[in-house]
């Protein structure tokens, strides 16, 4: 039996499905439902959500002594120059030269002190350095795209970088994601765990990515757009964005302190 | 409470920037008290999933939580990453799953975070179309008086408990959907 591709669906079906699930949201949080803090599993806008999320309910996990605990980091984990991705390699990247900086805080505001941060993020031309990203943009042998700090004493992260491009996938036809930078991060429980994506301000793929809208709370999309600051621009050498980062999920501290 | 910043997929290409040697060896190879704990992560399907990452954090052999750096120390030197040390016990390991949609995970069997408890690996599961990570147990053996466990029914109990293979060796597949999907934990 022979099979040809799918023809890949327009845009519009995609829009589609996507107004309809954010009016059902608004709808039940109009009607009392809380607020959707985070993207739902279950987005079928998002194709490869489809089949990879649970259907049954997660199951509450008491006594959770070893995820209210996490995985610890130090100095020996990074180096100086891991934060600078425009520094690994001989001659200088292509593109915007940024400065990423923020603060990484737990829902009680409190920072998050001594942990790890990573990032991951396509050139300025919109390729990742993965064999499995074979669009046509160039690569740029001075920029690899990956890099990682510990956070200071007041949770603060910094990075430099280039400014990522945005770049087609194959959701739907003529899909592009909207230029971000991949984050990870740990808190003091492994329960705050968060791998995210950090977007830059007034992108106008934000209405069209599946992905982005996953996120059915506006405000709570918001949170993951940095802010342009131009105190942290340098005179003749990069521009500056401004992203603060809270870590959600108990941790032991918290249920200690909190009581 | 400040509102947290959601999560979004870890993507395809995580590959190259998440994932580091030895990652998956949380003791040095041919330990004697190692023990190899693997398996497969599949889709709703039953289809294996190639570009998932797995997060493993788990208790030292006496039970102790406080964990070490150094899982993923780095060369000043060359930049490239120079391995664990072998000395003390990181608790932390991740792997990336391989085009099989399998992993491995060689380790230390975890000793009982409380008194009395059941020891199990925690495990956070991040993939390309996961929007938001999963967290499940990895249970050794069962056993009598876990509050998880004993809160299941014998069939979704069963998801997290590994068999035993030859040699040490455990079996853990992680079912994302499906009639054998895997509890996955809310912490609240
Ligand atoms: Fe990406």
């Amino acid at each position: 039996m022979s099979t040809n591709p799918p023809t890949p669906e327009p845009q519009a079906v995609i829009d589609a499905e996507m107004a309809r699930v954010q009016a059902e949201a608004e709808k039940a949080h109009a009607d009392g439902a809380p607020e959707e803090l985070q993207p739902r599993r279950d987005y079928p806008p998002y194709r490869s959500s489809v089949l990879r999320h649970p259907k049954r309910p997660l199951v509450a996990a008491p006594e959770a002594f070893t995820e209210l605990r996490g995985p610890v980091f130090g100095v020996t984990d990074v180096t100086e120059l891991d934060s600078d991705l425009t520094r690994q390699h001989h001659g200088e990247p292509l593109g915007e030269r940024i400065v990423v900086t923020g603060r990484v805080l737990d829902r009680d505001g409190r920072p998050v002190r001594g942990q790890l941060v990573e990032i991951w993020q396509a050139n300025a031309s919109g390729r990742y350095a993965h064999k499995g990203d074979q669009h046509p943009a160039p690569l740029d042998p001075n920029f690899t795209g990956a890099g990682r700090c510990l956070t200071d004493d007041e949770g603060r992260y910094t990075f430099t970088s280039i400014k990522p491009g945005a770049y087609p996938w194959r959701n739907h036809l003529n899909a592009w994601r909207p230029a971000h930078i991949h984050f990870s991060l740990f808190g003091t429980a492994f329960t705050q765990r968060l791998v995210t994506q950090m977007y830059f301000p007034n992108d106008p793929l934000f209405p069209y990515d599946p992905i982005f809208n996953s996120i059915t709370d506006e405000r709570a999309r918001q949170r993951l757009i940095s802010t342009y600051d131009h105190d942290l621009s340098s005179p003749e050498w990069s521009l500056g964005y401004r992203w603060d980062i809270v870590l959600d999920g108990p941790s032991a501290t918290w249920m200690e302190e909190g009581r | 409470m400040r509102p947290p910043t959601p999560s979004q997929t870890v993507g395809p290409f995580f590959g190259y920037a998440l994932p580091f040697p030895g990652g998956g060896d949380l003791v040095p190879p041919g330990h004697p008290r190692a023990i190899t704990v693997h398996g497969a992560v599949l889709d709703g399907a039953g289809q294996p999933i190639p570009d998932a990452l797995l997060e493993f954090w788990q208790a030292d052999p006496a039970g102790g939580l406080a964990g070490a750096p150094g899982s993923m120390r780095r060369d000043p030197v060359t930049g490239s990453f120079a391995g664990r040390s072998g000395v003390g016990f990181t608790g932390f390991g991740r792997v990336a799953t391989d085009a099989d949609g399998h992993w491995t995970l060689r380790t230390l069997p975890p000793g009982p975070a409380a008194p009395g408890a059941l020891p199990y690996i925690s495990v956070c599961v991040f993939a390309r179309g996961l929007l938001h990570h999963l967290y499940t147990r990895v249970y050794l053996e069962d056993g009598a008086g876990d509050p998880l466990l004993d809160s299941l029914d014998p069939d979704r109990r069963a998801t997290l408990i590994a068999r035993p293979e030859q040699d040490g060796a455990y079996r853990f597949d992680i079912h994302l959907q499906g009639s054998e999907e895997t509890v996955f934990l809310d912490f609240g």
